[in-house]
């Protein structure tokens, strides 16, 4: 067997391909297209002439688009014949119980710094590879069907393959700069996605937000990074890893929290989250899921990988566990009060991703995965499905103006129903036993976090059915003229509502427990019973507030007026970001560089005096009134601050 | 040693680059004033290639390493680096500039030959081995650059900003020049090697207040030239009002340059004293970095924001002169030719964008670029991410060599607080490209004429160079790693 012999760098180049010709060559045939129906050439015609259209999500209608065959065809094939190399390889792999690497070629030799361009599978990216190609590949399809009308579409997908593209690079990269690389990557196709309906304010405030928060995070990634080269001398999974239980806790307890802190960014978790649910808000359902199915997950993908550092760093892993009990209990309360349909998934998918930190927090790392697995089925299909009510009802997202959807929209309604079984846990299906081995774990760790995450559960079943009780039970209250979606759009959603329920039978545990430390034995049986018993009863609840007696809500929501308010504006966190953080930023930056540093003016004021002596006249007498005597003053000032510092302060020592 | 008058001819290789500009820009004037206008279109290819053929000389020059002159000049691949990389930068902003000075009906042929003598300017800076001669260097490209600042002689913008440049810029000289004062009185010497070997081997705590005063006063000058703070004041009013191609120019090979003799005179002379002067690096890095990004956040005019971007890299590139290390010294190479690549990108889509006049200079005025003009908008947006420094383009690796730079000379701190500011530093840069694409053109017209070649050729060549390295970064830190060498 050569060296390479199974072609890694096939499973990105795929996509990475379908990208490159989506965008050439889509963009082409788009603008020929466009050429054809209006009679004139580009310039108005293409995809980027602005006309508004009163759609709520659809921020780009056109009438005339008509999906091109090519560009579908190539973006679902790169992801297929990506999944399906993936596949191959696995089963030529076999049990994997050593990482399997390919080295292509030195990318960086700077030094001590030595890194290639390797990638690598091992039994964890093996599992991320699957749901990112293989959830990528429904998605795709679906897309097609979903943004057949939209202006653009071949640069929407080519945006899809290129996430996909550094997705792929996220999980195979065999050290933290090619993570690194993909992660940003990643953030970078979400900035285009979430920002795809460029009309839309909303969607750029959002995009940018999501920017931005997420360079905070980044800073703490790459911290963490350098910190890791200088400790480690090497920026190898394979070199750092296997070595961390030899270094001083306190280096890794720094290098596992700022590792944290990019995760934060990146996976939403409390602080960072609040991009999160605004970049699902303004985009296509497609970005949002991409997002909760994918991209999300990078952050748990990154905190599981890197688990022999946390191993070493009790107090690191104790902040996981926090921070995503944390998130999980804010996002759920949160979720609790939301009307719009994607806003409720979305914090929902808040809620779910601080469980699988803390099933990482409480060394339940395989749980954490897991979850990551089970969470992209259902989340998926919730996302999807929504995407298919949203599309059903002509762009409506108001569960408030739902109501009554069951019978005319059969196929959403029952591939729905199941996601939200399986994301409230109920018994037999995949969200259950991912959820309970989190909880668990949460268990033999500390009875509270138990507790508190169990509440959360319990919470969890309950919003998700408000949403769905809403949405299909009682009578329909809204004006649209519901349609059931097109075939294209509802074998995901069958396959995925397979998926939903069967994910619980994959053996995934099993595959996984080789890889991560060995948990403790000894489960308590009667802490899984509770578990399920809250989850269930969070479903009755729901039940009988919104179908059986619809006043009671109302009533709680008046009599605890305070508390829901609370909830209502999500606890103020975006005010309380706005006025610590952004304001004084902005203002300190406009009264303080702005006035004392940024003094100058170049306005031409001299303007129209002509002549070239006069002008010169000119511009002195216009120095004169100000800002060179300031200037050469800046310059003396730093002179003198210099001359003491190295003059006198030399001298004295 | 007796002197020999007569150089050899072997010293006459070495300073061959100097030569041939210095002959083809006099020529130019020359030409300039006798030929007839019609034919005035041949000036540009003529200072084309006069610049290729010095390219082409600074290369072979190295063939042949070693000091000229008595040891004012030495060839050594640092030299060698940056003398290509000044005659690069100014190829580009020729390049980059015809379309926009028949634009404004200027005289194209006096430009190019400032722009040669510019160059041969710093050329001298970064090929200069002794104090005096860094001086020359520095005048000859300053006063050349006073100039091209206020080329439009009409417009009172550029009038304004060519005298705020020239009386600021004679301010900072003048402490650069008393700093090379001391030295001399000091040492006794203005050669570098000589004065690194003075303060290494004499006992210099009984004269070390004088010799920290030396190093603040020239440290003054320097950090003057590449705008760092506090003497960064000038850079903002001077790029904004210099014609758009010019601030281009002036903002990457000059500071180049400059960056270039500050590590030569910091890193080999005053080796031997680098725990002093390491602080105050350390602080005006800092504040550099910081004043620059700030400041860049409250900007609505373009010219400025870019302005302040190249105050907030010149403090980056500090970070890696506070290392005063080897790994310092490559990386500061490697940001400083990928952030010219960057930064005459940028420049080249706004020469284009603002119009006759410039009249289009304000933020809101990109509104809507993606919709009128996608090669530009995709480029721009290709250089801006390479300004905030994300992977997979020129300016990540950049900002990844310094920081780990500063991380192996154990400046810790420093590397946080920088990394923090390039966080901050994405805001704005993304609110342009948020204009850009998503913000509907305002009420201003079709304000841009049609990119010509040249033009194109600058941003479509910068673009795809600043993503090659960000992709292959080994391929330019190779050759900083192996030009990284400061001959003594």
């Amino acid at each position: 067997m050569n060296e390479n012999a199974h072609q890694l760098w096939l499973i990105p180049a795929l996509p990475l391909a379908g990208a490159l010709i989506n965008g050439v060559v889509g963009q082409m045939r788009d603008r020929a297209a466009h050429a054809a129906a209006h009679g004139h050439g580009h310039g108005h015609g293409h995809s980027h002439s602005h006309s508004h259209s009163q759609g709520h999500d659809h921020g780009g209608h056109d009438s005339h688009a008509k999906p091109d065959p090519l560009v579908s065809m190539v973006s679902i094939g790169s992801v297929l014949l990506a999944f399906l190399w993936v596949s191959k390889t696995l089963i030529a792999l076999g049990d994997l119980n050593t990482a399997y690497v390919e080295r292509y070629f030195t990318w960086i030799a700077s030094g001590s710094l030595n890194v290639g361009f390797d990638l690598a599978i091992d039994r964890l990216s093996a599992v991320m590879l699957l749901v990112v190609t293989g959830i990528g590949t429904l998605i795709h399809i679906y897309a097609t069907g979903y943004m057949s009308h939209e202006k653009g579409y071949y640069r929407f997908f080519c945006y899809l393959n290129l996430f996909m593209f550094f997705m792929l690079i996220l999980v195979l990269g065999a050290n933290y700069l090619l993570l690194f690389i993909g992660w940003e990557g990643v953030g970078l196709c979400s900035y285009l996605l979430i920002g795809f309906y460029f009309l839309k304010k909303s969607a750029g405030d959002a995009g940018k937000k999501a920017f931005i928060v997420n360079r905070v995070g980044d800073f703490g990634f790459a911290l963490a990074m350098l910190l890791i080269f200088i400790h480690f001398g090497s920026l190898d999974f394979g070199a750092v890893l296997p070595k961390a239980s030899g270094v001083d806790t306190g280096i890794l307890t720094a290098i596992g929290l700022l590792l944290l802190v990019g995760a934060c960014g990146k996976s939403a978790q409390v602080p960072l989250y609040v991009w999160l649910p605004d970049a699902m808000e303004g985009p296509t359902p497609v970005s949002a899921l991409i997002h909760a199915a994918t991209m999300v997950t990078a952050g748990v993908y990154m905190v599981a990988r890197s688990f022999p550092i946390y191993e070493g760093a009790p107090m690191a892993r104790e902040a996981v566990a926090l921070i995503g009990l944390a998130t999980a209990v804010m996002a759920a309360t949160i979720g609790l009060a939301q009307n719009d349909i994607k806003k409720v998934f979305a914090y929902s998918t808040v809620s779910q991703l601080g469980f699988m930190f803390l099933g990482l927090g409480v060394g339940a790392y395989g749980a954490g995965i897991y979850h990551v697995v089970t969470h992209a089925f259902f989340k998926a299909l919730l996302f999807l499905g929504a995407g298919s009510v949203i599309h059903a009802l002509g762009g409506e997202q108001d569960i408030r103006n739902m109501g009554g959807l069951r019978t005319k929209i059969p196929w959403t309604f029952a591939t729905l129903f199941i996601a939200a079984f399986a994301i409230a846990g109920f018994p037999g299906l995949s969200g259950y036993y991912s959820k309970h081995e989190i909880l668990l774990a949460a268990h033999h760790h500390a009875h509270w976090m138990y507790w508190v995450g169990t509440i959360t559960a319990g919470i969890t079943s309950f919003y998700v059915f408000r949403c769905i009780f809403l949405t299909f039970f009682g009578e329909y209250r809204g004006k649209a003229h519901p349609h059931e979606s097109p075939a294209v759009m509802l074998i995901p959603l069958i396959l995925l509502a397979g998926l939903s329920i069967a994910g619980g039978f994959l053996g995934i545990p099993h595959w996984l427990e080789p890889f991560f430390p060995k948990m403790a034995e000894g489960h308590d049986a009667m802490a899984g019973n509770i578990t399920t018993l809250v989850g269930l009863g969070g479903i009755v609840l729901a039940y009988l507030f919104y179908v059986v007696s619809p006043g009671i809500p109302e009533g709680i929501a008046n009599s605890l007026r305070g508390l829901y308010n609370l909830i209502d504006n999500k606890y103020y966190v975006d005010e309380a970001y706005d006025s610590a953080i952004v304001h004084p930023l902005e203002h300190g930056s406009r009264i303080v560089l702005w006035r004392g540093v940024d003094a100058g003016f170049i306005d031409g004021i001299v303007n129209g005096m002509g002549g070239v002596s006069r002008s010169i006249g000119g511009a002195l007498r216009t120095l004169q009134s100000g800002n060179i005597r300031s200037y050469a003053n800046w310059v003396v000032l730093g002179a003198v601050i210099f001359l003491v510092m190295l003059g006198a302060a030399g001298g004295a020592r | 040693m007796p002197a020999s008058f007569m150089p050899s001819a072997q010293e006459m290789m070495r300073f061959l680059p100097e030569t041939l500009l210095t002959l083809a820009g006099v020529f130019l004037m020359v030409l300039e004033a006798i030929m007839a206008p019609e034919n005035k279109g041949r000036l540009k290819a003529f200072a084309l290639f006069a610049l290729a053929a010095a390219l082409a000389a600074a290369v072979i020059a190295y063939n042949d390493p070693g000091p000229a002159f008595n040891r004012l000049l030495i060839i050594d691949g640092f030299a060698t680096f940056f003398r290509v990389l000044v005659i690069g930068v100014a190829i580009l902003a020729v390049l980059g500039s015809s379309q926009y000075l028949a634009r404004e009906g200027a005289n194209p042929g006096e430009y190019w030959a400032l722009v040669l003598f510019s160059v041969v300017g710093q050329s001298l800076m970064v090929t200069s081995n002794e104090l005096i001669m860094i001086f020359i260097g520095l005048e000859i490209s300053s006063i050349a650059s006073y100039v091209l600042a206020g080329y439009l002689r009409d417009d009172a913008r550029n009038s304004e900003s060519a005298l705020k440049y020239f009386l600021l810029g004679s301010f900072a000289t003048g402490f650069l020049l008393y700093g090379v004062a001391w030295i001399y009185g000091l040492t006794g010497t203005t050669d570098l090697s000589q004065i690194r070997a003075d303060l290494a081997n004499r006992d210099i705590s009984n004269s070390m207040m004088m010799i920290g005063a030396a190093c603040a006063l020239m440290f003054v000058g320097f950090a003057f030239k590449v705008s760092a703070a506090p003497f960064q004041v000038w850079a903002p009013d001077v790029y904004q009002g210099a014609p758009s191609p010019v601030a281009a120019f002036l903002s990457s090979g000059p500071k180049a340059a400059a960056f270039a003799m500050f590590l030569r005179v910091f890193v080999t002379a005053f080796e031997p004293v680098a725990d002093r002067w390491e602080p105050i690096v350390w602080a005006s890095a800092l504040v550099t970095m910081i004043v620059g990004n700030f400041a860049a956040l409250r900007q609505t005019n373009v010219k400025r924001l870019m302005a302040y971007s190249s105050i907030a890299h010149a403090g980056y590139v500090m970070v890696a002169v506070a290392t005063h290390s080897k790994l310092g010294i490559e990386a500061a190479m490697f940001y400083l030719a990928a952030y010219a690549l960057t930064n005459l990108g940028a420049f080249a889509v706004i020469t284009c964008l603002v119009g006759k006049g410039e009249r289009f200079v304000e933020i809101k005025d990109l509104a809507g670029l993606g919709a009128r003009q996608p090669l530009s908008a995709a480029m721009l947006t290709i250089f801006l991410l390479s300004l905030i420094g994300v992977p997979l383009t020129g300016g990540f690796f950049g900002k990844f060599y310094i920081f780990k730079a500063a991380l192996d000379a154990r400046l810790i701190w420093l590397t946080v607080l920088g990394l923090l500011n390039s966080a901050v530093a994405a805001y704005y840069y993304l609110r342009i490209l948020v204009v850009m694409y998503m913000e509907e053109p305002g009420d201003t017209v079709e304000n841009t004429q049609e990119m010509g070649g040249a033009l194109k050729f600058v941003l479509v060549g910068s673009a795809v160079a600043t993503l090659v390295i960000g992709t292959f970064p080994s391929l330019l830190l190779d050759v900083a790693s192996r030009y990284a060498v400061l001959g003594r």
